[in-house]
């Protein structure tokens, strides 16, 4: 069986039309992220999580954001009330975005008042199933872990291709995997779900998996190097694209089944994580595919002659075998 | 040839054993009852709190306490060894947790007094003179980041005593994030969260004091007789709410014996029945104590916990070693105090940063989901490649199973922790070594297009293959060691998962296979490959 047979798709006529839709996701997302904020899970932002289960049927939401307002006035407002988790375990998750005090054992103050508020209440018999407490300063201390560790996994990719192929197809994957973070908190953004630290730990997934297709297709791209060398490096590359795109969309298919079979089924815990993964895998192969060749082959064509299209491989290297060709020689030639 | 494939056979066939004996067996063994060797229940997969329930604390170690408390003590020594050449100075004073400063050194005393200072301080403290005979003692620098450390790897060790003494199960106590100062706290299990975070965080300072004056109603009242200011090295300290007593006392900051002369505490009743904490004292501290109340018959004997007069005893004759902190308790008050004090006090006070606490049914809904979610996805993904690949796809499903035993078996061998994002792990390495194997068919496939015979395509199809493996293999790795390495907590579990799932994942698909696809086709000549 085969999906695509023998398919000669002109993947790089579409190089601008493709970084153009890109641009306008990133652009849309940034403009929401700018007007309604980045949604932060409660380990980035601190807050106070209290997750209760009622022992019947559980009221309506507004019920209980009543009875956070009465009992503390200006929070119940505040608060984020939702349900949490299959419909029949009756749980809600009420989240407030701030914490008691941050000395000695005060950190929960709050939390107690949130449960206090709903055990006077009068709405039903409820127990607390699990609370998430975070300061403030451990928010700011993630983030900056996290921030440090996706530039430095970005740098250390980046170093890698370019040691192991040339700097131009570096500079392309680079380029692709901050394309998909962008893309990935885009959509964040726009559906709300929270950055929390699953989420994160999904984003560094689908980078690192993005940057896994695109290396397949360099390797592809280098390997076609040695035996077309006539031709031009635009025409090597949209073949290597061609010739591994049996395996970028069994793959990303593949990967897929998983991901949206942990969105189903899941769980509430891994659902913003399933989810990171779904958008990820989608707008990895596709940067792969429209994206990372795209700008290794502007790159070498601006290094070449600006403004024009592809440039070929240049006859100077061609004697040379790809491994041990420098980026930098072409340039100097 | 035949022979080369037997042996390669043979090693997949052994190393898909061990790694299923130490990783799947002890989870089915559990299951299903059957014998479990010791050796083998040692090597096990942990359930993370996230999955098993319980209790996930990050405090912080106010160093600044630590240090605080030793320049104050170096201070009040200094104080005490000027009084014997009879130098005067006008104040001593600290003024922040690394400093204190002496004030008003008489001129015709002061190669005396520096040389007295540099006696007591030189080796820790750094000395600025300034004008009018004022001195500045620093701490120095490297003294002061040794303090911190032995302050929280002490408060560590005080925390992981008295949680051993409530007697949690497999608790995990270690230091957190890179600033150095924060303590991780891990309760599986525990459910009474508010006391749990009270024994813990109790700093549980025992100082036993001679009252200079006192009880009284207010301040101005205790300091009548003292023109209305706190001596230089006396403190004004207030009973506790918690015993009903909150009159003032005025004593001297140097105890007579303090928390670490204890050798043991433990719950008992006072003369009126009521739930007491008596404590016993080493040698060395009984003798201060019998000296201390040997000298001091008659006068006021005030119990201190954490600043607070706990209780206050006239004291009747000379007491040696035994003593009893007394007032409105609880037994289970009288319990923790006991505990809190035999496991010691804490060197500073501590803050809580993180607290989560995950009820056992969330923690089993978690599993039940993300076990659901994995195996969904893993029959979703198998029915795939038995549709699409034929009986090839069945090679690709045992290099599969393979590796995901593999990585049961190492993961629990090292005694890893299974989390949530764990799981996740799982799914991602399924689906990389899933496309190792449409890597390495889908070349085949091109190979067999070109005309190529069964067997060529076949080995040109691996060897092309594992430079991009390798690469995209590598790739990977270095994100998850960044990962790894900057991740906390659940994100480690994670990076851990994925780094060890690449690494059999290079083995499973390119060696055993390989293996595979050779013992199938023997040496016989075949014509179509089902792929």
């Amino acid at each position: 069986m085969q999906i695509f047979k023998t398919p000669h798709f002109d993947f790089l006529r579409w190089r601008w039309f493709a970084i153009g839709l890109s641009w306008l996701i990133i652009i849309a997302g940034l403009a929401v992220i700018k007007t309604k904020g980045m949604p932060l899970g409660v380990e980035f932002s601190g807050g106070t999580i209290v997750i209760v289960q009622f022992d019947q049927q559980p009221p309506d939401s507004s019920v209980i954001r009543n009875a956070l307002e009465r009992s503390m006035p200006g929070e119940g407002q505040n608060a984020i009330i939702q349900r949490y988790g299959d419909e029949s375990a009756r749980q809600y998750m009420i989240r407030v975005p701030d914490v008691g005090e941050e000395s000695g054992a005060g950190l929960s103050q709050k939390a107690d008042k949130v449960v206090a508020a709903l055990k006077s209440a009068g709405i039903g018999n409820l127990h607390v199933a699990g609370t998430e407490i975070v300061g403030p300063a451990v928010g700011q201390d993630l983030r900056r872990k996290g921030i440090l560790a996706t530039v430095l996994s970005l740098v250390g990719i980046l170093l890698y291709i370019a040691f192991r192929f040339q700097l131009s197809f570096a500079v392309g994957a680079v380029v692709a995997t901050v394309h998909d973070l962008l893309v990935t908190f885009a959509f964040l953004a726009f559906f709300r779900y929270d950055l929390s630290l699953n989420v994160i730990a999904a984003i560094l997934t689908v980078t690192g998996y993005s940057t896994n297709d695109t290396i397949v297709i360099f390797d592809r791209v280098r390997e076609n190097i040695r035996g077309m060398r006539r031709d031009n490096l635009y025409d090597i590359v949209n073949r290597a694209v061609n010739q591994t795109l049996g395996r970028t969309v069994i793959t990303a298919g593949t990967a897929l089944l998983s991901a949206v079979a942990l969105f189903l089924f899941g769980g509430e815990v891994l659902h913003g994580f399933a989810f990171t993964m779904i958008v990820g895998i989608v707008t990895g192969t596709y940067s792969s595919v429209f994206i990372a060749a795209a700008i290794a082959v502007i790159w070498q064509s601006w290094g070449k002659k600006p403004g024009k299209l592809a440039g070929s491989v240049p006859t100077a290297t061609a004697s040379a075998t790809p491994k041990t060709r420098k980026p930098g020689r072409r340039r100097a030639s | 040839m035949k022979k080369n494939i037997r042996w390669k056979l043979i090693t997949s066939l052994a190393v898909f054993v061990i790694f299923f004996t130490v990783g799947v067996y002890p989870i089915l063994a559990q299951r299903y009852h059957m014998p479990l060797p010791g050796w083998l229940a040692a090597k096990q997969l942990k359930l993370g709190l996230d999955l098993k329930g319980g209790v996930h604390l990050v405090l912080r170690v106010q160093t600044d306490d630590a240090l605080k408390i030793h320049t104050t003590t170096t201070s009040e020594q200094l104080r005490e060894a000027l009084k014997t050449p009879g130098i005067a100075v006008t104040s001593i004073t600290v003024s922040t947790p690394t400093s204190f400063q002496v004030q008003g050194v008489p001129p015709d005393k002061d190669a005396e007094f520096v040389r007295l200072a540099d006696d007591q301080t030189a080796t820790e403290y750094d000395r600025n003179s300034g004008a009018g005979g004022t001195y500045t003692f620093t701490m120095k620098p490297n003294i002061a980041v040794t303090m911190r450390e032995q302050a929280v790897t002490q408060a560590r060790e005080t925390i992981d005593r008295r949680v051993n003494e409530l007697g949690v199960a497999e608790p995990n106590i270690s230091l957190y994030g890179q600033s150095a100062d924060q303590i991780l706290v891990q309760l599986p299990g525990v459910t009474d969260v508010a006391r749990a975070k009270e024994i813990i965080r109790n700093t549980a300072i025992l100082e036993l004091k001679i009252v200079e004056a006192g009880p009284a109603g207010s301040q101005e009242q205790l300091l009548q007789n003292y023109s209305g200011k706190v001596p230089d090295d006396m403190e004004v300290l207030q009973g506790s709410a918690q015993t009903g007593d909150t009159s003032f006392y005025l004593m001297k900051k140097a105890s007579a014996v303090t928390g670490t002369d204890l050798r043991n505490a433990r719950p008992t009743i006072d003369e009126n029945n009521r739930p007491a904490v008596g404590f016993s004292l080493t040698n060395e501290g009984a003798r201060k104590f019998a000296k201390a109340t040997g000298e001091n018959i008659g006068r006021l004997l005030a119990i201190v916990l954490d600043h607070r007069v706990t209780s206050v005893a006239t004291i009747q004759t000379k007491i040696n070693d035994e003593g009893r902190i007394t007032g409105t308790f609880t037994t289970e008050q009288v319990t923790d105090m006991s505990l809190i004090l035999r496991t010691g006090a804490l060197p500073a006070g501590l803050t809580y940063l993180e607290e989560r606490v995950i009820g056992p049914s969330l923690g089993a809904d978690s599993i039940r989901s993300g076990v659901t979610a994995s195996l969904v996805g893993l029959l979703l993904v198998v029915g795939f490649m038995l549709i699409y690949y034929r009986l090839s796809g069945v090679n690709a499903v045992v290099a599969l199973v393979f590796n995901l035993v593999i990585l049961l078996g190492l993961m629990a061998y090292i005694n890893a922790t299974m989390t949530l994002p764990g799981i996740a792990g799982f799914v991602l390495t399924m689906g990389i070594g899933v496309d190792s194997n449409v890597l390495i068919f889908e070349r085949i496939k091109e190979e067999l297009e070109a005309q190529r015979g069964v067997r060529q395509a076949i080995n040109a199809g691996f060897s092309r293959v594992f430079l991009t493996l390798l690469d995209t293999h590598i790739a990977s790795l270095i994100s998850a060691a960044f990962l790894f390495q900057f991740g906390t907590g659940p994100i480690r579990g994670f990076a851990m998962t994925l780094v060890i799932g690449l690494i059999s994942n290079l083995f499973t698909s390119t060696f055993v296979s390989k293996t595979l696809f050779e013992a199938v086709l023997g040496h016989r000549q075949t014509a179509a490959l089902s792929i």
